[in-house]
């Protein structure tokens, strides 16, 4: 079963990759299983300088899935070029970079520290983190803002450029096309979902930040939903991502029109999750009739 | 190295008041250390939950943990009956540095749920020779667990919020009566206890052991983090840097 995918700047072995903030930096995985195992692997979030992030309690368990509300904590990118990504280069897998910010100015700097990285093969630019004050999904939610963004970055960046879209709008369709105006190489759909848990005998919210962003199977029909519109209305390539736990959910995306997929909070109730999607992930195309991962792109799509 | 096994009940029962003890079977029981945790899977929930270790029979290669029961997950976990597998992670986080420590006279100081891991740690300092001072803190009567475990490590001490066992008051109260001189503290229990206990011990070196929401349990979500007392806008993981502390290394908020 041919598993291979190419989309800009990545070669693929397979279309799986944990998801960006579940996975660090991919050092306490490695201890799990062999992460040349990954189709490509987006690490955390960088900004431009070290963030500390949103006070605890930042993550909540709901009805299939979580809240979280880390806030981008991470040491900046000047550290993740020089301490973090170094580590990835004995795998044989794609690292692609996720570029955070709170000003234009902030993700431009982000994009110009990772050009001095030889780790990475990509960047996936975050216009949609509902956790931080300022900037974030506040990108993800204005057209014009996220063409401008992304352009910006584009025009600095010598990687490829996904950007990953905020489910947190009325029509993703107009999102999507902003971006690709800005000059996006790839979507990267959808990020987390803002929404509230409370704690009942405190009689407040369970997440210190208050609202947090919904990940896991419980907005999965979302995701598909809104990859499908997308790929009903363009080409450009996506990265796939929002609850995926099995195979059968990875063959989902890919017949909504994903060209390749992210795990990530499956990542946390079984650390495995993704080396054991790999493996099954053949099978269960075949069981459907598919004969390679290519093949099955978008073929979901009524005429 | 942390494993994810597949672990047998080998008994479980309610000790107290809403407060289960488990015993689980794994052979890598015996590299379990005191303060360590483990992080199991429910069934029907996308998060673990972490459960500290409570003792350790290297021979029987069983673990215990005891848990009470605080929301949804956990009470899915009271239900489940001997003989039923767990998806387990472990061993997970540090632990109390024992084999570095030269110390006579340890003082444990445990708050409801924490008091569960302090009693492996006694078991093993005990092991060492060391004499051991237990003081126990509990909402109520009800809620009272292994006090006479306690009492073969040495002088336990019982304290209840209500005065239905034990002084009337908290550990501090009692803590404040001992006179016996100690070199190193040891404690666990909910955050209030904790920044009571390490301020009235300031003058003592000892060790705190946290707990709180956590996502992976391994290291990579950040979750679970505190902000170190040197410098507040770095931090620690408590999955993974602690959940065991020196009691001054971090902030307690």
């Amino acid at each position: 079963m041919n598993t291979t995918v190419n989309i800009p700047g990545l070669s693929l072995k397979n279309p799986v990759m944990p998801a960006s903030g579940c996975f660090g930096f991919g050092k306490e995985y490695s201890q799990f299983y062999d992460l040349s195992k990954l189709g490509a692997i987006i690490v955390k979030a960088a900004t431009g300088e070290t963030r500390y992030g949103n006070t605890t309690p930042r993550v909540a368990e709901t009805s299939s899935g979580m809240l979280n509300a880390i806030g981008l904590q991470n040491p900046g990118v000047e550290r993740i070029v020089a301490e973090e990504l170094p580590f990835l280069r004995t795998y044989e897998t794609s690292v692609i970079a996720n570029v955070a910010g709170s000003t234009v100015e902030e993700y431009v700097k982000v994009a110009n520290g990772l050009n001095h990285s030889v780790d990475i093969s990509a960047l996936e630019l975050n216009i949609s983190c509902p956790n931080v004050k300022e900037g974030g999904v506040q990108f993800g939610t204005d057209p014009e803002l996220a063409k401008e963004v992304t352009y910006k970055v584009k025009e600095v960046s010598r990687y490829p450029v996904y950007v990953k879209l905020s489910p947190n709008v009325s029509d993703i369709t107009t999102m999507a096309k902003a971006v690709v105006d800005g000059g996006a190489d790839g979507l990267s759909m959808i990020n987390t979902l803002t929404g509230m848990q409370m704690n009942l005998k405190q009689r407040k919210p369970i997440i210190a930040n208050q609202t947090g962003g919904l990940s896991g199977p419980a907005i999965k029909p979302i995701a598909i939903r809104m990859i499908y519109q997308v790929r009903q209305m363009m080409d450009v390539p996506i990265i796939g991502m929002g609850g995926i736990v099995t195979s059968e959910d990875v063959l989902e995306f890919l017949l909504a029109g994903a060209n390749a997929v992210a795990v990530g909070t499956a990542n946390f109730q079984n650390p495995f999750a993704c080396p054991e999607i790999i493996e099954q992930l053949p099978k269960t195309l075949h069981q459907y009739g598919f004969s390679s991962v290519e093949d099955a792109i978008g073929k979901g799509h009524v005429t | 190295m942390i494993n994810k096994q597949l672990l047998p009940i080998e008994h479980i029962r309610e000790i107290a008041e809403e407060t289960f003890e488990v015993v689980l079977h794994s052979e890598i029981s015996a590299e379990l250390k005191p303060g360590q945790f483990v992080h199991i899977a429910l069934h029907g929930h996308m998060l673990r939950r972490p459960v500290s270790v409570a003792d350790v029979d290297a021979n029987a290669k069983t673990f215990t943990i005891i848990f009470k029961i605080f929301g949804e997950g956990t009470r899915a976990l009271s239900q489940y009956q001997q003989g039923d597998n767990l998806d387990v992670l472990l061993p997970c986080g540090s632990y109390y540095p024992v084999e570095s420590l030269s110390l006579d006279h340890a003082l444990l100081v445990g708050g409801g749920i924490g008091v569960p891991p302090l009693y492996y740690l006694g078991k093993t300092l005990q092991e060492k020779g060391v004499h051991v001072t237990s003081v126990l803190g509990f909402q109520s009567k009800s809620q009272v667990f292994y006090e006479k475990q306690f009492q073969q490590l040495g002088d336990t001490y019982i304290a209840t919020n209500d005065g239905s066992y034990g002084t009337q008051g908290f550990v501090t109260d009692i803590i404040q009566q001992l006179d016996e001189p100690i070199d190193y503290y040891f404690t666990c229990g909910p955050t209030p206890m904790l920044k009571a206990v390490t301020n009235q011990l300031q003058d003592e070196n000892g060790y705190i052991s946290l707990e709180e929401r956590m996502g992976c349990g391994v290291g990579t979500c950040y979750a679970c983090v505190v902000p170190l007392r040197q410098n507040p806008k770095e931090s620690k993981k408590i999955c993974k840097d602690g959940p065991v502390f020196s009691a001054n290394e971090v902030m307690l908020q």
